[in-house]
């Protein structure tokens, strides 16, 4: 991971796409869509209900299939192994993926150790609900503990789908922290949101509908 | 891949009445066969293997619905795709914990069950050791059958209808080995034929599975 690739195109630091086109059911969702994203950059996804932000994030991700187009990181073909690919990816969807059944810790036990888990809580402001049941937590604080699973990866592509979502002023700025950090590190941010978000010299990617 | 494991165990004694559902179900299902058909112990007797068999593929099944479907709800499933395991591993490991929390408790239920119907004693040994590949066997077959129907409407019914086809070889070697062993032959053939197709479905139901699974996220 990491290794730069000589080929004919010149290797280059970041995530870039060339190209990239979606079909969503039978509708061509978007087509000819290219941008790179160096080190540290961050990269605002802007457009109406249904242009494709989200279907965009997905197959950044490599959950979703690109009909054309290709994404580089860091100079290698990305989507070719998507195994290899997830583990480069940070994805928080629209959905929270909690489980209520179990306590707001033990919903992160898969993605991180106990003390790593314990400081991901505390980044966002959790640590206080740790022991309780996820089915206690309000939509605000669901959304949050979604992010402390982000506060775990170690992957350089962040992808977030609205991630301000139900947030209170605190838990933005708590993000802002966390989005600084993990660009000052070396990551990429790529968020779809039509709130403003805590990320000083994004560029904006409009999608048309 | 442990650590899926562990998730899938804790989230189902989280939920256990998904396990004990299965369980009650198996032990129900059994006890209507005496009340329909009579008590006579000789009839009982004679069909006891291939009602312990077809009340355990029946509630083998009653989980399956729910292994990948409370996932892919909640967005869990596209976490798991990334989580950097192989889809067929993550499948693998669902499996595993079906059997674990489904399979292993069906073959314990299945000895008072098999006493209740006066199954001859001879006979029990086969059926268990029968049961340990046949319940195997099942959850994996289910596995594949669960991430095909993911997405599908009423998926829950078209799961069985997918599922009880593949799952005859099974019952049929399963039940022929308590038969024999019932009458004093030898259970080993259909018991090897039964791991044989246990040891097929191992690799490739998996990796149908964690097809089936990309292509849901899809």
């Amino acid at each position: 991971m990491g290794k730069g690739q000589e080929g004919m195109i010149v290797p280059q630091e970041g995530l870039q796409a060339e190209g990239l086109a979606a079909i969503r059911g039978e509708r061509l969702v978007f087509s000819g869509l290219s941008f790179a994203l160096p080190p540290g950059g961050a990269l605002l996804l802007e457009g109406p209900n249904g242009s494709g932000k989200s279907t965009l994030l997905r197959v950044l991700a490599g959950l979703g299939r690109a009909e054309v187009g290709t994404l580089r990181w860091n100079g290698e073909d990305a989507l070719s192994d998507r195994t290899t690919h997830a583990t480069r990816v940070a994805y928080l969807g629209h959905q929270d993926a909690v489980k209520p059944g179990l306590t707001v810790a033990e919903n992160l036990a898969f993605w991180g150790t106990p003390p790593e888990i314990e400081t991901a809580l505390a980044r966002i402001n959790l640590a206080r609900l740790a022991p309780l049941p996820a089915r206690m937590l309000s939509a605000g604080q669901k959304r949050r503990l979604a992010l402390a699973r982000l506060a775990l990866a170690t992957a350089p592509i962040w992808l977030l789908d609205e991630p301000t979502l139900g947030l209170d002023t605190t838990s933005v700025a708590a993000l802002g922290t966390m989005l600084a950090t993990h660009r000052a590190s070396g990551g990429v941010v790529l968020a779809a949101t039509h709130l403003p978000l805590p990320l000083p010299g994004a560029e904006t990617l409009r999608l048309a509908a | 891949m442990r650590k899926l494991l562990a998730r899938e165990l804790r989230l189902s004694l989280r939920h256990g009445t998904d396990s004990l559902a299965a369980i009650l179900f198996f032990l129900v299902a059994g006890a209507l066969f005496p009340l329909a058909i009579g008590p006579a112990p000789e009839t009982l007797a004679r069909i006891a293997p291939g009602i312990v068999w077809v009340c355990a593929l029946l509630a083998a099944l009653l989980p399956l619905d729910r292994l990948f479907g409370a996932d892919a709800e909640d967005g869990s499933l596209d976490h798991l795709l990334l989580s950097g395991l192989p889809p067929a591993a993550i499948a693998l490991g669902k499996a595993t914990a079906h059997w674990l929390t489904t399979g292993l408790p069906l073959l314990l239920a299945a000895i008072p069950m098999a006493i209740m119907l006066r199954l001859p004693d001879e006979a029990l040994p086969a059926l268990l050791l029968g049961l340990i590949p046949g319940t195997a066997f099942l959850s994996l077959i289910g596995t594949a059958g669960a991430a095909l129907v993911l997405g599908a409407r009423r998926g829950g019914v078209l799961l069985p209808l997918l599922v009880l086809p593949m799952a005859v070889p099974a019952l049929i070697f399963g039940v022929a080995a308590a038969d024999a062993a019932a009458v004093g032959l030898a259970a080993r053939p259909h018991l090897l034929l039964l791991s044989a197709l246990c040891a097929a479905a191992l690799p490739l139901c998996p990796l149908a599975a964690g097809a089936a699974l990309r292509s849901a996220a899809e």
